[in-house]
């Protein structure tokens, strides 16, 4: 192959590191009204009273919009990015009388300068309710109070939800003879696991900025994963009709998930929907921090059964997710918990999923990178790990003996057949480049100083099957030069460039002949949006579609042109040729200006099935048993992404993903006060890793080929993160001899846990 | 109050309100390179250089640059392009965002110390976050660039 999997720059690259103005906020008007929000100081209460007057008289102040200003009757939306129906219950409003979690917007204000909209913020005067808040999501459901009382709130599918026992979703599904094979199993490992509410953290916070362009219409440019979801979304919101919007994403200043949500969008739009003015938001990092759509805090039950050979016979899982105070993604995340950790494990005769969904008056979670596939990877990884502890089998003969493989039906898998997968292979690299054999999982390198070694596996998926649609339009200019345009939004991830790959290879060019475009509602093809690990394999299809068939067409053109028919000419990407004679890519696309029809195709694509990547990780620390201080030595991981299609991009996803993972593993912690105050709520307070926390992470690619992908291709954006939650949580327990079983695993709790240990 | 600044060598007198931080100042004036990332001097991303020294251009009000020379990114193109082609050799940029900062105080690095090991690497770039790459690639890229920049020295 000449362009894919080649480690090509990124196209975007030179204008990244010269600090172009590419982002959202580098591109809004200099005229925009800036766009800030009151946001409530309880967790749960009723606006009684209201009184803007006050505020709207200091200089420099345009308009301040409450409930009061929302028509009265108007529908109920949800802010996640989701295929319609969406999963995600209609249970917000742009403003509502009630407010359900610290953060919650209370007015928007609009104003020319920043300073005048803090004083004006001031000068809101708000007589609230207070009400009794739902804090502790283990006792969200059937509680007394309601996070969402309201006659109006709507689900759309079938999710099991009920707004009336504190319920967003509730699923059970299995298959076999669970409490048997339990019942009949020579050991059974039974654990709770908790995970918190990490925040993805990209470096740039929510923007967007709104114009009323020549026609009338609503102009949105907004750092988002979803141009076409966002488009749907603000309709909804401000109950104007969707061909009123356009939707378009400069460079985004990475997503993570955190952008498939409607964070930011529905503000400025409706300040200038109203205003009829260019008006922008950019929240700060506190904002970023405390009302905006982290991971899914879970509690996860595991009971897994298993012979005396360790051989996992069945799983049982229980998973109730933390929501906070409106829906986003939160039926559908929980179900990743189980269908992406349960299939891992190809001998399993039974296995029982069951899921709660709850509502809590804290901020809405959303989509993270993993997407709950990382809190189930971590509890039943864990438990397999605590399984090879109790039955004195290593870890990875442990896995070796169990693993899923190429052509298993995996029925906790939504019964798809398993068609490519390097599980073995990465199971056996990790395992030589940790030194596993030879260390040991547990040394002393003097006095109370240890050096301990855990492992772990992760699947995730390849876009949502029969869901996720992925377009591309193809485009042969007069030059010669092709126009590739998508709406899959390139967050830093590098589509742009690996769908350009895939377009050249297919059309024998280089992939500097490609010019990408997206993504933008009114001139891309339809797609879902940049999430789901859908892209890749997606988007990657239809685009390897699209050049098929332009490729088809330029050759039938040729052939005309030439006096020949297609089956009897020849394309090597430059000219099409019969016999002796030729015509160039450019007198084709000459002729086809000239009437002889045109040279662009259009393909959407959608996948029955969503091919898992796997990833294997390994990681050595070094722990400081006195202080609880760990240092993590090395990470290594060997990722099964079928092709890579850039093997630099996926290189340094699996990096980046690893060190997320890290994060939440040993340092990333929410905490609410009391009263529901987000304590981690900066930079300072919530610790992503920095460049000294890691001596190195390294990653191995074990291709395998994916018959549905282009050119072999699955995901790779998401199971990446998933590895370091087990591996690091069983090095420790190596390390202290006792089990952890709640992230993040602070210093104090190993200095603690190990004093406990030894009394 | 009225200041003057000479930015990227342009000189820039103007009257600035006395809490008006120099990110927000280079901003106004163009250099958006220069990127907000936290508001705490947390994530390194609004590194500018004061003189030539690199500093958080969120905590530095402006009126402290008076009378001053500021350099942000855009001021350092040749520089940019010749080390960010490293970074983009090794999809390390991914997002982009935290780059100028990462550039900027990178640039500073090799000025001060033009050999340095990966642990000095790591220590004077504790300060710039980033969230995609893990760190690993921005260390490839540093190491493969001082590696050119020698042999480049070596051949002139």
């Amino acid at each position: 192959m000449n362009s894919v999997s080649k480690p090509i720059r990124k196209k975007d690259a030179m204008q990244l590191v010269t600090g172009k103005p590419v982002y959202t906020d580098d591109l809004a008007p200099e005229n925009c009204l800036i766009v800030k929000l009151l946001r409530s100081p309880h967790a749960n209460a009723m606006i009684e009273h209201i009184d803007v007057s006050k505020a709207l008289l200091v200089p420099g102040v345009e308009a301040i919009y409450t409930y009061l200003d929302i028509p009265k009757g108007s529908r109920r939306f949800t802010c996640a990015g989701q295929t319609y129906p969406e999963p995600s219950p209609y249970d917000r409003l742009l403003l509502d009388k009630h407010v359900r979690f610290v953060g919650d917007p209370v007015a928007i204000l609009a104003g020319t300068d920043e300073k005048a909209l803090q004083r004006a913020m001031k000068l809101i005067k708000v007589e609230y309710k207070v009400l009794p808040a739902v804090l502790d999501f283990r006792t969200a459901k059937d509680n007394p109070v309601l996070v969402h009382p309201e006659a109006d709130w709507e689900s759309l599918c079938p999710v099991g939800a009920d707004n009336r026992r504190n319920l967003c979703a509730h699923d059970e599904c299995g298959s076999g003879d669970i409490e048997g094979v339990l019942a009949s199993s020579d050991i059974v490992i039974d654990r709770v696991y908790h995970t918190k509410a990490c925040q993805q953290t990209m470096m740039e916070p929510f923007a967007t900025f709104c114009t009323i362009d020549a026609y009338g219409r609503l102009n949105v440019v907004s750092s988002t994963q979803i141009v076409f979801h966002c488009r749907r979304i603000i309709a909804n919101a401000l109950g104007i009709p969707k061909t009123m919007i356009r939707v378009s994403k400069p460079r985004i200043g990475g997503g993570f998930g955190a952008k498939q949500t409607s964070v930011s969008e529905i503000y400025p739009a409706f300040v200038t929907w109203k205003t009829k003015k260019p008006s922008k938001i950019v929240f700060t990092r506190e904002e970023t921090q405390t009302a905006s759509s982290p991971r899914h805090e879970m509690e996860l039950h595991v009971r897994l059964g298993a012979t005396k050979e360790g051989i996992v016979r069945a799983i049982d899982l229980y998973t109730l997710s933390n929501t906070g105070a409106y829906g986003e993604h939160g039926p559908t995340t929980v179900g990743l918990s189980g269908h992406k950790s349960i299939p891992l494990y190809g001998k399993a005769e039974a296995f029982r999923f069951v899921t709660d969904v709850v509502y809590t008056n804290v901020m809405s979670a959303g989509a993270y990178r993993g997407y709950g596939a990382t809190q189930g990877l971590f509890a039943v990884e864990s438990a397999v790990n605590e399984l090879a502890e109790k039955l004195g089998i290593d870890p990875f003969v442990l896995r070796e003996k169990n693993i899923v493989k190429e052509g298993d039906v995996m029925p906790a898998y939504y019964g798809e057949t398993l068609t490519s997968c390097a599980l073995d292979r990465c199971l056996q690299k990790v395992k030589e480049m940790i030194g596993w054999e030879q260390k040991g999982q547990v040394r002393s390198v003097g006095e109370n100083r240890v050096r301990c070694l855990g492992m772990g596996m992760a699947m995730q998926g390849s876009g949502i099957s029969g869901v996720d649609v992925g377009g591309a339009t193809l485009r042969l200019g007069e030059e010669g030069i092709y126009l590739l345009s998508i709406a899959a939004a390139d967050m830093g991830t590098g589509c742009d460039t690996t769908l350009a790959q895939i377009a050249a290879e297919v059309l024998d060019c280089s992939p500097d002949r490609i010019s990408v475009f997206g993504a933008d509602t009114d001139a891309s093809p339809y797609d879902s949006g940049s999430y789901a690990s859908s892209t890749a394999f997606v988007t990657g299809k239809a685009t390897e579609k699209c050049a098929l068939k332009l490729r088809e067409k330029i050759e039938t053109l040729g052939a005309s042109l030439l006096g020949a028919e297609r089956k009897d000419v020849t394309f090597d990407g430059e000219k099409v040729s019969y016999q002796d004679n030729f015509v160039t890519l450019s007198e084709i696309a000459a002729a086809s200006m000239a009437g002889r029809g045109t040279l662009e195709v259009t393909e959407c694509h959608t996948s029955p099935n969503s091919p898992p990547p796997f990833m294997v990780g390994a990681c050595e620390l070094e722990v400081d048993l006195e202080t609880g201080e760990v240092e993590v030595v090395e990470f290594d991981a060997a990722v099964d992404c079928g092709t890579p299609l850039n093997p630099n991009l996926v290189r340094v996803q699996a990096e980046g993903g690893i060190l997320q993972g890290i994060g939440m593993a040993l340092y990333e912690n929410i905490e609410y006060s009391e009263e529901g105050v987000a304590r981690h709520n900066s930079l300072m307070q919530y610790k992503i890793p920095t460049r000294m926390d890691v001596g190195r992470i390294r990653v191995a690619i074990e291709s395998s080929y994916e018959p549905q992908g282009p050119f072999g291709a699955k995901s790779v954006g998401e199971v990446v993160i998933n590895t370091p939650l087990p591996a690091i949580a069983d090095a420790l327990s190596k390390a202290v001899g006792v089990r952890f079983t709640e992230l993040p695993i602070l210093p104090e709790q190993i200095a603690l846990k190990k004093r406990f240990f030894r009394e | 109050m009225t200041v003057t600044i000479f930015l990227n060598g342009n000189k820039i007198t103007e009257d600035v309100s006395p809490d008006e931080t120099l990110l927000s100042f280079v901003r106004s004036h163009g250099c958006k390179s220069v990127k907000c990332g936290c508001e705490t001097t947390n994530c390194g991303l609004c590194t500018v250089f004061l003189e030539d020294t690199p500093v958080l251009s969120c905590a530095l009000l402006a009126v402290r640059a008076d009378q001053k020379k500021v350099t942000t990114l855009e001021g350092l193109p040749k520089e940019a392009e010749e080390f960010g082609s490293f970074l983009a050799d090794q999809g390390a940029e991914q997002c982009g965002f935290c780059n100028p900062g990462l550039i900027m105080n990178a640039i500073a690095l090799f000025r001060e110390n033009p050999h340095p090991s990966d642990e000095e690497i790591k220590r004077y770039l504790a300060g710039n976050l980033c969230r995609c790459s893990g760190y690993e690639g921005q260390m490839r890229a540093i190491k493969e660039f001082v590696r050119w920049r020698d042999s480049n020295e070596q051949r002139q």
